[in-house]
């Protein structure tokens, strides 16, 4: 493998029902970092049936070329034919890096096309800088540049390993949603498209879709939302979640749980924060009854500001808050809720 | 029916992760479990035996103490256990982990593979993907439901919004959610018989069609450049304070930090 002739920072722009989503952009953001360190630049791989007119948004969020890889057959996402769509253009086009974001589709993509190509995957990114490996010289060993140094969590988020892949190419990481900051979106920007079809013929690894159930939410994305009032196993009981719901009304906020919460049916899954739940980095988080597990902090400590609030003055959220208040949740939380009202209605 | 099950032996990391003086995990330190999304795919293995009859291999790569998981597993139900192991697979990344499980499946007859979505170690939920590509067969991810319909299989594929309900011809590769079910217990019977059983062990020379430069630490694409403890963002301010004062402070902090 001529290492040499591999050039640019690719992104999986992944996109379900005609929507892209915003893993997407925050690949983008991040591959223009990449990039930027290695004087390269950014191409979004748009993969699905009538999706050219997605191309734009991809240029308003930074990618520089579009490659858009448009067929019947990518019409709801399935393993093979985007396996195959994402591998051929890795052939035709020789990324230096290639990013995919580490949802429920790319989790299963991504394997399926570094094992195709022959090339190493690290799963679960949360930082990616351009580095030398070995970090130091070691006596005996090149020391190979701008290598892209993958870190991630491991053991539960126990440690954190960073990872190189120095002698294949592309070099492949999947990224945890909400971890990268997306770019100040250039409204009108206008994509540079490449259109690119490698042909799809139906095989044996084609599997067929009976049936497509989606889950009914109306709730906002705790992902999207720029403060969140999480509440844990302290508030106690499902029905005293309206302390928190208040809290989050008066703030424009949304409520989003640990794990014990989810365990016990309070709320359900889609608002888990952590390890198992969602990663979130909202500006501002309350945790509220929340002790901190180290899988639930994995999910937030990323966030601007951390506000705790816990009757256990060693619950080990205080270690990560910004704000610690130790006290009764069941008193300060309505107080809080009041105060804020004046506050904002005395504006 | 023939199903091949693919597990693995892992340090239960619920009770926190102990660490060598170097920073290396101590594995010797920690209690080692049947990776939990395994053992649902054991289960769901398990389940299609009782409902169609079907013969269940387990098969697991590590090292000769990893015969544990594969004793606790036939003391489930499973018919047979094959045991992975030589010293020139060590260090495998899920590239070379998958090359290796390829390379001894190759040996086997099988219509269904099932793998856990990811093992609590590393977390990647690559090597099953990676192994079905290996040897050319579809691959379902995340199931959360799984039935026989003639040759094929039909399994409900968990996404965040939504599931699919797939259909795919067998040979087929599935991993498992631990969501899927609730894994049975091994029974007093079953103990008693798996622990006279027979293991198959396999090195490298059972491999098929595998090449030496894609096993173990040096067929490994990844490596690791530094591993170290999670560094934990510092502790801020900490107040313990009457419920006035509490809720002024909050305030105070909201408007110094402009979010309100």
């Amino acid at each position: 493998m001529n290492l040499e002739e591999y050039k640019g920072v690719y992104v999986f722009a992944q996109q379900v029902d005609n929507v892209l989503n915003s893993i997407a952009f925050e690949l983008i953001g991040k591959g223009k970092d990449l990039a930027e360190a290695l004087g390269a630049e950014v191409t979004a791989v748009l993969v699905g049936s009538d999706v050219k007119n997605l191309a734009d948004e991809l240029a308003e969020y930074g990618a520089d070329k579009v490659i858009v890889v448009d067929d019947p057959e990518l019409k709801e996402y399935r393993t093979e034919p985007y396996a195959h769509a994402l591998a051929s253009v890795i052939k035709e086009f020789k990324p230096e890096i290639f990013l995919v974001g580490a949802t429920a589709i790319g989790r299963d993509l991504g394997p399926r096309v570094s094992a195709r190509i022959h090339t190493g995957l690290t799963a679960d990114c949360t930082q990616l800088e351009i580095g030398d490996f070995p970090i130091n010289p070691i006596p005996g060993k090149e020391q190979k540049h701008n290598q892209l140094l993958m870190t991630r969590p491991a053991f539960g988020g126990n440690t954190i390993a960073t990872i190189a892949c120095p002698d294949f190419r592309p070099q492949m990481a999947t990224v945890r949603p909400g971890v990268m900051q997306k770019r100040a979106k250039v409204a009108g920007a206008k994509a540079n498209v490449i259109e690119f079809n490698p042909g799809f013929t139906p095989d044996n690894k084609y599997v067929e879709i009976l049936k497509v159930v989606k889950a009914v939410s109306d709730t906002v994305d705790i992902m999207d939302a720029k403060i969140l009032v999480s509440g844990g196993r302290g508030v106690g009981s499902a029905e005293n979640f309206k302390i928190l719901d208040d809290l989050a009304a008066v703030l424009g906020a949304t409520v989003s749980c640990s794990r014990a919460v989810v365990d016990a049916g309070w709320k359900p899954k889609d608002l888990q924060v952590g390890q198992t739940g969602k990663t979130v980095r909202p500006n501002v988080y309350f945790a509220i009854g929340i002790s901190g597990a180290i899988q639930h902090l994995a999910g937030m400590e990323e966030s601007d500001i951390i506000i705790a609030i816990n009757k256990d003055e060693s619950a080990p959220i205080f270690d990560v808050a910004d704000y610690g208040i130790v006290g009764d949740l069941n008193k300060i939380v309505p107080a809080l809720t009041e105060k804020l009202k004046a506050e904002l209605a005395a504006k | 029916m023939k199903i091949v099950v693919c597990i693995k032996q892992v340090p239960d990391t619920k009770g926190g992760v102990k660490f060598n003086p170097d920073g290396t995990l101590d594995r010797a330190a920690m209690m080692t479990i049947m990776n939990p999304d395994d053992k649902a795919g054991l289960e769901a293995a398990l389940r299609l035996k009782d409902q169609y009859g079907a013969e269940v291999t387990v098969i697991t790569m590590g090292l000769p103490k990893a015969e544990d998981v594969l004793r606790e597993a036939m003391a489930m139900g499973a018919d047979k256990g094959i045991l992975v192991t030589d010293r020139v697979l060590g260090g495998a990344d899920t590239w070379a982990t998958s090359q290796t499980l390829a390379g001894a499946i190759r040996n086997l007859e099988y219509d269904l593979i099932i793998t856990g979505r990811q093992a609590i170690d590393g977390d990647t939920a690559q090597v099953g993907p990676q192994i079905s590509e290996h040897l050319g067969i579809p691959v379902i991810s995340y199931a959360q439901k799984i039935e026989i319909d003639g040759d094929s299989v039909i399994v409900e594929r968990q996404y965040d919004d939504r599931y699919h309900v797939l259909k795919a011809k067998m040979p087929c590769l599935i991993t498992a959610l631990a969501e899927l079910n609730a894994p049975r217990y091994m029974t007093p019977g079953g103990i008693f018989d798996a622990c006279d059983a027979e293991i198959t062990v396999w090195g490298r020379a059972n491999l098929v069609d595998v090449e030496d430069s894609n096993l173990g630490l040096k067929g490994s694409p990844t490596q690791i450049a530094k591993a170290s403890d999670k560094v934990r963002k510092g502790q801020g301010e900490k107040i313990n304070k009457d419920v006035t004062e509490s809720v002024d402070y909050i305030v105070d902090k909201l408007k110094v930090r402009h979010v309100i």
